[in-house]
């Protein structure tokens, strides 16, 4: 038997080991945001955010387009993932034990783990190639991002559902459908809503499958089978430019702006997705 | 007085597992009816079968009749959702939504069907609420959450929500399991009342809840139905030799 005073200390070193591990964690994680904040706060102005994009070195012009141009790729690839990702998730959750649904949560997985970077040569290669560089294409190789993503978290949210709070609803001759889209979905959402939370954060800052499908841009949208400007991209050029003092702060400022828009669709979701009693 | 709910040749199984085996027995209408028998002798999924609800655990299986007003509910061309909605059923734990208002989860069989109209919403919510007894008590609060209501309290609200939907049968698995008491007490006079306009199927683990609210009993054991017959009769003059050992608390 070790002494009290002998485990008190084994307590304490614990604590204190897994203290220092948070911090070590941390401070990447906060100077990322000073630096980017401290940076980024500098450049932007109202021009930057709202003139288009000049070529390398040039003075003046903003990231407007590329503003816009992530707002709506990223809107189109919610639009066409979030909800085949969420039924797809309400699929494998009901249809638990169904030999399509193991070889289809398989095939989920092994989706989510497949390089973004391959994802943008299969929509350039499907997409690309025969429309062209495109908004779609761009908005299809992210949408795909997301899918397993959500598919995933919705699943397991439902799984968390109690069994009984289900029973309830169907005991009161509720269809089983219906409980699963009312019932069941309304007592997760918080759930569902932080799977399509990471989802969003994810593809918003995916540059690699949206140089191969929206190629990049100066100018404001100008239809969706047209190649358009995006934030990630105007970051990547705008940091690797030779002309360093013109075209670094944009860099910055658009990190800062893509963080805000993240933070701000997470503020807005877990707004709109809060629940009532709890 | 004639029968609601006729059991033919029941028998369940979970998986290969047999856990009824031939159960017949007539329940009769308005009356309560008790279902007494040691731990995992099979009520709960006798109930369950009485409402459609056993065949939702994956890899079950009824076989037999179950005629509610002498129309089989397991022939092919009934729709298990009408039959819940003819035979509600109030679990062992307490279980509001626990997102939903009272006020909601009192309406939610009905709000899930389709009724949106406000007025009869409103008429149904505080008639079933005051058949539960729990009018009184929430009257003043009915935009609070169900789940902040205490335990007995709860289960009030769960018979109110089975009530609203205005069924035929009411099947309450150990309605007062969890429950102080106090609140036990106030369930069992509302099973008395109930009875009045419903056809009660109650089990119960507490044999002289099944003496205080039952008109009729029938005693299970290892998924047989060893005897049913009048509550006073399974009491005081049990046939079975099995039956009377377990209400003198011999066994179980
Ligand atoms: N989901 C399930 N899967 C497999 N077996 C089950 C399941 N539910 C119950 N059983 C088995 O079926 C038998 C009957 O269970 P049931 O729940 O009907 O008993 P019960 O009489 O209600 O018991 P209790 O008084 O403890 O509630 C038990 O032997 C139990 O182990
Ligand atoms: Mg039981």
């Amino acid at each position: 038997m070790r002494s009290y005073s002998f485990r008190k200390l084994e307590d304490r070193m614990m604590i204190s080991l897994a203290y220092a591990a948070l911090i070590i964690a941390l401070i990447p994680l906060i100077s990322i945001l000073v630096e980017t904040v401290g940076r980024g706060l500098s450049a932007i102005s109202f021009s930057l955010l709202l003139e288009e994009i000049p070529p390398l070195g040039q003075p003046g012009g903003g990231i407007g387009p590329a503003i816009q141009g992530t707002l709506i790729v990223v809107a189109l690839a919610s639009i066409m993932g979030i909800p085949i990702g969420v039924f797809s998730g309400i699929y494998l959750a009901e249809f638990r034990q169904s030999r399509f649904a193991s070889v289809a949560r398989f095939l989920n997985d092994v989706l989510t783990n497949v390089p973004s970077i391959a994802l943008g040569i299969f929509g350039w290669t499907l997409i690309v190639v025969v429309i062209g560089w495109s908004v779609i294409a761009g908005a299809i190789a992210l949408a795909i991002m997301m899918i397993p993503i959500v598919t995933r978290t919705t699943e397991e949210a439902i799984k968390l559902v109690p069994i009984t709070i289900r029973e309830a609803a169907i005991a009161l001759g509720v269809p089983q459908w219906k409980t699963t889209l009312t019932v069941v979905l309304s007592s997760t959402k918080k759930g569902i809503a932080t799977g399509i939370l990471l989802a969003v954060a994810r593809i918003s800052g995916e540059t690699a499958p949206l140089l191969l499908t929206i190629l990049g841009s100066r100018f404001w949208f100008s239809g969706f089978t047209q190649p358009t400007a995006a934030l990630p991209l105007a970051i990547f050029n705008f940091s690797q430019s030779p002309f360093r003092t013109a075209d670094l702060p944009r860099a910055w400022g658009a990190s800062l702006i893509l963080i805000f828009i993240v933070l701000a669709i997470n503020i807005i979701v877990r707004y709109i997705t809060r629940e009532k009693y709890g | 007085m004639s029968y609601k709910i006729e059991i033919q040749s029941l028998s369940a199984w979970f998986g290969s597992k047999q856990v009824l085996q031939d159960i017949t027995m007539k329940i009769k209408e308005n009356l309560v009816t008790a279902i007494i028998g040691p731990s995992g002798c099979g009520k709960t999924t006798l109930i369950r079968c009485l409402n459609r609800m056993h065949e939702l655990t994956p890899r079950a299986k009824v076989t037999g009749r179950v005629l509610l007003d002498g129309e089989d509910i397991y022939s092919e061309n009934v729709d298990p959702v009408t039959v819940r909605r003819r035979i509600g059923m109030v679990f062992q734990k307490p279980n509001p939504f626990p997102m939903m208002s009272i006020y909601d989860n009192t309406a939610a069989g009905l709000k899930l069907n389709g009724v949106a109209d406000k007025h009869r919403l409103d008429g149904i919510v505080e008639k079933s609420l005051r058949a539960a007894h729990l009018w009184d008590e929430v009257k003043l609060e009915l935009g609070k959450s169900g789940a902040s209501l205490s335990g007995g309290q709860q289960q009030r609200l769960c018979i109110a929500r089975a009530l609203a939907i205005e069924p035929e049968v009411i099947l309450m698995d150990e309605p007062t399991s969890a429950l102080d008491p106090t609140a036990a007490a106030k369930i069992e006079q509302l099973i008395r009342i109930l009875a009045e306009n419903y056809t009660v199927v109650i089990v119960t683990h507490n044999m002289q809840q099944a003496a205080r609210v039952s008109d009729f009993t029938a005693f299970l054991y290892l998924g047989k139905l060893v005897e049913y017959g009048l509550t006073k009769d399974i009491f005081e003059n049990p046939k079975s030799e099995l039956t009377e050992k377990y209400i003198t608390g011999e066994f179980g």
